[in-house]
Formats: structure tokens, sequence, C-alpha cells
């Protein structure tokens, strides 16, 4: 493979990695320098906190608490943390081998509690008790829509505009957009028993549903989904819940007859149980950690709007929050 | 490298002969095929809508919830599964082998504040393997692809992406190459692992991420072995089509003498082979990369990550950067190793150049690259890469030019889409899924025997039964429709572009380094501008899976185009054909076999964006992969839908060769093999 290349475009190469490292050499240190300073401050230092096994879910609220949690870990108990990008399913089976500490943000996990929780599982796995978040779950429509057809917020009134809501997707029914799978969703048996005129399409992940809420509400499209809360995009476009019939206990239990509204989640932490045993000092401050669905939404808003690192979110929100931080510390 | 581009031999055809005799065979074929369709649609009006086992998005049967436990019990006896405890000991070796080059490149070597070897160190070593392997050009570009990685901001995980293919692709050759030997030397030994790499080409990697990390852990470990299985095939393929390929008559020559099958093997078969293999080797390398960001789903370590955190934030510059580095990456390791395969030819001929100046050259290189170590290991600046600004801004420029984009076309797009999607997608899935499912069934296999023959039809009876038992027959027919209209979407490209590609050099090379990227950028960056064009829909996959499957498709058709042999155009030309006649009656008809393996090649890789797809509101067997990766629950589900997808392969595969004749056979050129990827690059 003949790759043609200019003189000049050589020189420019060259020219380039000089610049690189004469750039680089200004700013100099030695390392041999840094490495005994490391060394002398290895042998000060007790390490009481150790290792923490921090899961990152692939959403941002999450990572906003995990970051929230792991840089207080690290800068002021000295724990060197591990982030672990995984999904959920994956996360928890790591409890048992040690390659998870921690699931900071469970939006609810039936299946996963009876497989590793003690009752019925193997018990590598346990609650931590409320992280303080609260998710909303429901159906959802972008704001524009809820102000120019307000009575389109109760569902009784879905069917008078289900056309509307057609796509080439639905096939002559209005389209309801389900989500990610990762979420419980009833939507399909709501929509039949409450004789709605509309068919599920499931977005299949949270990225496809943000681009067709922003795409509906910029063009002024009808759209409505499955949503939830806290989640940063409803700082960008605050979608507006229809009402279902009232959650009551139980009425989602059999998934074949489901008629009503999702019900509040207390956001949970789960632990592996072996580390939740462990003398680390990050366990207690795993075991106080909540905050707010505002909380989470500050640090969610600097890494998805702003653009920041979730490092450099978490020690921004951190260094303005001291007193929140300082009651997990206790 | 040659031999995999170059398309079936046309057969020799007199100056200005009306085209071959085998074009009025294939046109009689589509008389029974409209038949049988005509009597489809007969029977679909009477029978629409009955028996065609629906199943609705978030259902399961009995038989997914079997083998849900099937997973359930193997995490039950995770701590006693002695097979278990072997996997886990390998995978404790990788890990600590991924973690010490980590420490020697990437990561601090506490109690260093830096790695062994820092960037100046990293880039001037493999600056010199370049050099050693290939040539100063190479070297050149190896350079300026390292800087590109630092000065874009993402060192650490490309170098990190760079150790677990390398680990990757090792592993592939100590497994593959006996693998080779094995089906290259014995027909049965072929037959028995060609299934088992269909399989492992096909199956969608989130399925098997689960029981990997059962096996495996989480991290670089998973990220190995997923990459490996992924990886492993196109090396033992065309490995084993190369031993195959050796001539007879030397075989039996250097039989005569009396050689052992050592010998044969080690003295013959494999250096005849040598260059085929190293063209198994690349692919095996690109294929590795093209793992990057599913691996980042089990936290394996690379430039997936920042691809996925940009997809977290829908950020479309923000994922771009680090895909367009794959994309550097996949483009140095390819050039490298087909280079450093045609140097070593050139040496094994007695060329390669001065010697003296060779000498000096890697004298010389060799004390820089020994300096520019100590340095890097001396002084932090050159230990650690520097931060610039340019990638941001690059991926600011990238969202502003997205955004520019799709809001002027975004009304253009929603029309297109619309347009297809209830003209053609609509009505054919109409008809496919909407049928019963023996209708489709009856239909389906008629229609292979017509194109396929017997073979064909066996292995199509074989496939939908299959389908049909694992209870996703409804789904598994949307898929259908999707991967039919999206071949047929990409073939008019390829038939377009690979056509004036072929007439215009300009254009060829001009188009080709779009193609090449196209191929080897990860779906995950281009997902979030083709959401913002079209929203969550069926149209939306199959964009994704011509972005994806159309770059191989228009390669093959151009190729195949230039080769019809000149003077047959030449005659024609002297006979006042006008370009339209020549192209219509000459070109095409020519290069027939190519278009037949375009089309072969582009069903796989659209076939192969279906869980892709599943992720941009596609549903079908994606959505069913996708739900049975995110909720444990439903494992059982998301497996019976990933081997769905493997028969609609396998089917697509076995009509399609059988419709064009093929040998059934692995390699490059010709015969193909299933679903490999198509070396990227300019035509040579």
């Amino acid at each position: 493979m003949r790759i043609v290349r200019s003189r000049g475009a050589r020189m420019g190469a060259l020219a380039v990695v000089t610049a690189v490292v004469l750039s680089a050499c200004g700013s100099g240190g030695s390392i041999d320098a840094e490495t005994k300073a490391n060394e002398e401050q290895a042998a000060e230092s007790g390490g009481e906190c150790g290792e923490l096994n921090m899961a990152v879910n692939p959403w941002v609220g999450y990572e906003a608490s995990a970051y929230v949690v792991g840089t207080v870990a690290q800068e002021q108990l000295g724990c060197t943390v591990n982030y672990k990008e995984l999904k959920e399913d994956v996360s928890w089976q790591g409890f048992g081998t040690g390659e998870v500490d921690v699931v900071i943000e469970d939006w609810g996990h039936p299946d996963l509690e009876k497989k590793f929780f003690a009752e019925e599982g193997d018990g590598t796995a346990e609650d931590f008790g409320p992280q303080g978040n609260v998710g909303i779950i429901g159906w959802f429509v972008p704001p524009w829509l809820a102000e120019e057809h307000p009575d389109i917020l109760e569902w009784s009134n879905l069917n008078k505009y289900a056309k509307e809501f057609a796509t080439s997707e639905s096939g002559g029914q209005g389209q309801f957009l389900g989500a990610d799978p990762s979420y419980v969703q009833f939507d399909e048996a709501i929509v039949s028993n409450l004789d709605l005129d509309f068919k599920v399409v499931f977005s299949g992940s949270e990225a496809a549903s943000i681009e067709a809420f922003r795409k509906a509400e910029e063009n002024k499209e009808w759209v409505i989904g499955y949503w939830y809360e806290p989640q940063y995009f409803n700082a960008e476009v605050a979608m507006q819940r229809v009402a279902l019939p009232a959650y009551e206990d139980g009425c989602q239990d059999d998934p074949q007859t489901v008629a009503c509204d999702y019900p509040e989640t207390e956001l949970k932490k789960i632990v592996g149980t072996d580390w939740a045993a462990s003398d680390s000092t990050a366990v207690s401050l795993v075991q106080n950690f909540e905050w707010t669905n505002e909380d989470q939404n500050v640090v969610a808003g600097y890494i998805a709007a702003d653009g920041m690192s979730p490092e450099d979110a978490a020690a921004k929100w951190v260094e303005e929050n001291q007193d929140k931080v300082d009651a997990w510390l206790q | 490298m040659t031999a995999t581009l170059s398309p079936p031999a046309p057969k020799p055809v007199e100056p200005g002969a009306a085209p071959p005799a085998e074009e009025r065979t294939s046109v009689s074929r589509w008389i029974p095929a409209v038949v049988v369709l005509a009597l489809w649609i007969v029977v679909w009006v009477f029978t629409r809508g009955d028996d065609t086992l629906a199943l609705p998005g978030t259902s399961r049967t009995d038989l997914h919830d079997r083998l849900t436990e099937f997973q359930n019990d193997l995490l039950a006896g995770r701590s006693t599964n002695p097979l278990m405890q072997f996997t886990n000991s390998i995978a404790d070796a990788l890990r600590s082998a991924v973690e010490w080059l980590q420490r020697m490149i990437v990561l601090p070597n506490f109690p260093r504040p830096v790695p062994e070897v820092g960037w100046l160190g990293v880039v001037a070593i493999a600056t010199y393997v370049g050099l050693v392997v290939a040539n100063w050009r190479i070297a050149l570009l190896v350079a300026g692809s390292f800087l590109s990685f630092g000065v874009f901001g993402f060192w650490q995980d490309s170098l990190d992406l760079l150790i677990i293919t390398g680990i990757s692709v090792l592993l592939a050759v100590v497994i593959g190459i006996p693998l080779g030997v094995m089906i290259g030397t014995s027909q049965r030994a072929n037959q028995v692992v060609t299934p088992f790499l269909d399989f492992m080409q096909t199956m969608p990697t989130f399925v098997y991420l689960l029981p990997i990390v059962l096996f495996f852990g989480i991290g670089p470990s998973a990220a190995v072995v997923s990459t490996l299985i992924y990886a492993l095939p196109p090396l033992i393929r065309i490995a084993g089509f190369g031993i195959r390929e050796v001539s007879a008559t030397t075989v039996e020559a250097t039989d005569s003498a009396g050689q052992t099958y050592w010998q044969r093997l080690r003295k013959v078969q494999l250096p005849m082979a040598r260059k085929t293999i190293i063209v198994g080797l690349n692919q095996t390398t690109l294929a590795a990369l093209s793992m990057a960001t599913l691996a980042a789903f089990v936290n394996g370590p690379g430039l997936g990550k920042p691809v996925l955190a940009g997809l977290r934030i829908n950020d479309v510059g923000t994922a771009f950067v680090p895909g367009a580095l794959i994309v550097v990456m996949a483009v140095m390791l390819d050039r490298t190793t087909t280079a450093a395969s045609e140097r070593a030819e050139k040496v094994a001929r007695g060329g390669g150049g001065d010697v003296r100046v060779r000498r000096g050259l890697l004298i010389g290189g060799g004390i820089a690259t020994v300096v520019a170590v100590y340095l890097s290991r001396t002084y932090v600046s050159l230990a650690e890469f520097p931060t610039y600004s340019v990638g941001d801004s690059a991926a600011s420029a990238v969202s502003d030019a997205v955004d520019w984009f799709t809001s002027t076309f975004g009304g253009a797009t929603e029309w297109v889409k619309d347009l297809i999607t209830n003209q053609f997608l609509n009505r054919t899935q109409a008809l496919l899924a909407d049928s019963p499912w023996w209708l489709a069934f009856v239909a389906i296999t008629v229609l292979a025997y017509v194109f396929g023959g017997v073979r064909a039809t066996i292995s199509t009876i074989v496939c939908l039964a299959g389908i049909w038992y694992f209870d996703l027959w409804h789904d598994a027919m949307i898929t259908l429709n999707m991967t039919l209209v999206a071949t047929v979407l990409v073939m008019i490209l390829a038939l377009v572009f690979g056509v004036w590609m072929a007439r215009d050099r300009r254009v060829d090379l001009g188009i080709r380094p779009l193609l090449d990227a196209g191929q080897t950028i990860p779906p995950f960056v281009y997902l979030i501008p083709v959401l913002a064009l079209f929203g969550p829909s069926r149209f939306t996959a199959i964009t994704a899976g011509i972005v994806y499957a159309a770059p191989a498709a228009i390669k093959l058709v151009a190729d195949g185009v230039k080769a019809v042999s000149p003077t047959t155009i030449e005659a024609g030309r002297s006979t006042g054909q006008t370009t339209w006649q020549e192209i219509t009656k000459v070109q095409l008809p020519m290069a027939k076999g190519s278009i037949v393996l375009a089309t072969n090649q582009g069903l796989l890789y659209v076939l192969a964006m279906t869980v892709i797809g599943g992720l941009v509101g596609a549903g079908a067997l994606g959505y069913d992969v996708v739900y049975g990766f995110a909720r444990s629950e439903a494992w059982g589900k998301g497996l019976a839908a990933g081997i769905t997808i493997v028969l609609l392969g396998v089917m697509l595969d076995r009509i399609t060769r059988a419709a064009a004749d093929m040998r059934r056979d692995d390699g490059p050129g010709s015969r193909r093999a299933f679903n490999v990827r198509l070396p990227i690059g300019p035509p040579r």
C-alpha cells in the first residue's frame, strides 16, 4: 500500500514532532524526585480505606452519584477508587467476586435481588438503604404539547389525539415510545387494558428516547413516551407527565393486567456483603450517603450540559457542598 | 492481499461478443420466482394476520425462561464449577498481563508517578518498529498516528486499546494457526469447525457478554476474551484456505521425495500460504478493533469508553473524536501489516533495497529510540502527554456541524423516511411478517430452491425450523424484511458508486477513505446524528446498516467492474457503444460474480447491525437481544434472538452462495469467507 506524501508533508510531520517535544520539555520536572516523594508518602499513610470498586451504570444521573461518593472517598478518606463502567446485571454479578463493591443507584431489580440477596439467593449482595433520590416514572409529553393541548395530560383524553401521534412505525395507531429495555415497562399492557388506540414502539435506548423528545420539542412533533426523572435532559426540555389511573398497592403485580400509573421508586444503594463487613472507612460513607434529586441534577448538568468530566463535576459539587459531605462522613 | 480484492476471473469473451450465456439462465430464474411470489400474495390475501406467532416486546415464552435457567444455573454454581475455576485462572493471567503492560506504557507504575516508558519513548519505539518491519513511510504514519492519539486527548485510552488488541491478536495467532492448519489439511475438520466459526461471527456480542463475565470476570480479561471470540474466525478461515490452495502438484512433487507430514507443513504448505495467512492476520486485527466499543460495556479499557461516554450524554462530538481515533488506529495497523508482508516478500526474493543504507537507518533509528526512551524515563513532561485543546475544539466543531446539518435537512430526511417506510418497507413487511408462519416458511423454502437449488433448500429448511423453534418467528420476519430492504438499498449504492469508481480513478481515490472510515468507525458514533435525522424507527436502523454495509459492497463491485478486461471494453467502443450500453451490456454482466458476492456480503453486514438497530427503535430481534442483555430475567429471550440471527445469517449466506454457484469454501477471493471483513485501503 503506497502512501504518497510530498516532501512538504514530511517536513511538516517532523516539525510537529519537534514542536511537541520542545513544548513538553519546557515544563519538565524530574521523575526520580517524584518517585521518592511518593515512596515517603506511602510509608507514612496507613491506608485504612483500601480499594473501593464503584460500579458506574450507563446513565448520567448514576455517574453523578458514583463520582461524588468516589471523589469524597478518594480525597477525604484516601481510598483508591476504581470506577467500573458496567450494566446493572453485570455489576451485580461482580459482588460475589469482589470486582464490584457498590452500586449507588438501583431502580429496583426483583430478579437480581432474588439471585443475590441472602434470603433466596447466594447472599453476595445486600440492600444498603435509600440514597435519597426518588425515581418518578410515567408517561410524558414534550412541553409544547402540554401547553397547546393541556387536556392531553389526562390519559382519558389520549384517544382523542391518537391519530396525531401516528408515525410510519405505528401502523395507523398512535405511537407510544417505549424506553430502554433496562427499565421495567408495562406500557403494552396499560395501552391494551385502558383501551387506548396506541401501539408501543420501543426506542431501545435512552439516547434514542432523548433524541426523539428533543426533536419533538424543536419541531413541535407529537410524541408521547415512557420517561423518568431524575434525568439531566429534563433541564433542557421539561417533559410533562400525563396522569394515568393512580397507582395503588398491588396494581402492577400481574404484568398482564396492569392498568395504572407507575409508583414512585425510592432509589437504593446495593453493596457487596463481604465489602460491607470489611473495616474499610468507605463503608460508613456509602451507608450515610444521601442526597436529593436537585443535588443530582446539578452534578448531572455539569456533566451533560457543560461537558465537564465526571471527576471535575463531582469535585466542583463537593467543594460547594462541604456541609452535606460532612454529614456523610460522621 | 491482492488475492482478497480480486473478483472471480471473468470468462474470456471474444471481443464484441454478446454477454455470456449464463446471463440468460439467471434471468430465467426470476420467472418461477415471480410465480412463487404471486402465489404467496394470493394466499396471503386470505390468511393475512393468522398464526403470525407475534410476541409482545416484553413477553417471554417457557422456552426462553428455560434458557434463562441455564444462565442462572451457571451463576448459582460459580463457586464450585471446576471449568469456571479454570477459566478464572486464565482470566487472572490475562488481567495481570494487561496490567503489567499498562504499568509499562500507560498507567503510573507506583511509586513512580508515571509509567516505566513515557509517551516520547512509546512513540519512538512504535516508530522504530514501523521502520524495522516496513519502511520509513510507514514509520512516519505510525509516528503521526501515535501523536494524534495524544494530541486529541486520548493517549491513555488509545494505548489501552492497543494493548487489548495486541493481546487478543497474539492469542488469535496462537490458537488460530494450528486450527487453520487443521482445517486446511483435513476436509472433515473443516466441516466440523466451519459452523462454529459461522456462529462466532454472527452471534451478537451482547448475548454472550454476561456468560463471559461469569467465566472471565469484569474488565480487561472479559474484553480480551470477547474480542478474541469475534476476531479469531477470519484468521482460521483464511489460513485454512491458504494452505488448501497450495497447488496439489507442488505437494505431490515434494511428497514424492518422501517427506513427512510435518516436513510438508513446515517446508511447503506454510511458507507458500504465508501471504494469505498475513491477510487473515490483517482481517483479525481489524475485527478485534471493531470490538472496542462492545468491550467497553464490561469495563474493557480502550477507546470504546469515551465513545460510550459521548453516547450517554447524547453528544456526537464527544463520541466522534475517539471513534475517529479508532479509524486512525485501524488504518495504521492495516497499512503497517500490509507493508510488512510486502517487505518480507521482497526480502525473501532477494530485494529490499540497498542493505547498507538500511542498516545505517536501523542503527541510527535504534540509537534515537534508546535516547528517547531514556529521556521519557527522566522528565515528567516527556512521560505524561501534554494536554491540548484540539480534541475539545474538534468535538464541538463536529457537534456544531451535525446540529447544522440536522436542523437544515431534518424536514427532507423525514420525507425520505416516510416515503421508503410506507411505500417499500411496510409493504414487504406486511407480506413477510403478517403471513401465517407456515405460509412464509413454505414460500421462503421454495424461493430458496429456485435461486439456490437442493443444497440451499435443505439449509433453508433447517434454519427456518430452528427459527420457528426459538419462538421468535414474527420478530425474525421483521428483521429479515429490514435486512432485505437495507440490502437492496446497499446494492443500489454499490452499483452506482462501484461503477463510477471503476470508471474514474480520481473518484475511486476520493471515495476510498470515506469507505474505510464507514467500515471501521464504531456505529455508536453515528447513532446520535442518524437518530436526530430520522427519530427512533426501523428506517434509522436501516440507515445505520447501510453506512456499515455499503462500503464493503461498493468496493467489491468497483473491483469487479475494474477487472473486466480492457480489450472487451475497447472492442465494444469500436462498435460505437454508448457509455450506458457499455455499463449495462458489458461491464455489469461480466462483473456478475462480484455483484452476487457483494450481495452476500451486504446481507451479512446488514444483519450484523441488527442489534444496533434494536438500540434505535427497530424493535424485533435487535431489541430482544438488547432486552436480554439489559434484564437478567430475559437473558434466555436474548439468547433465542441471538441464535435466530445466526440462523438467518446462515440461511441468507447459503442461498446467495448457492445462487452464485460459489464453491463451499472459505477464503479470500471469489470464495470469500462467510462474513469476512474486507481489507480496507486504496485499490491496487
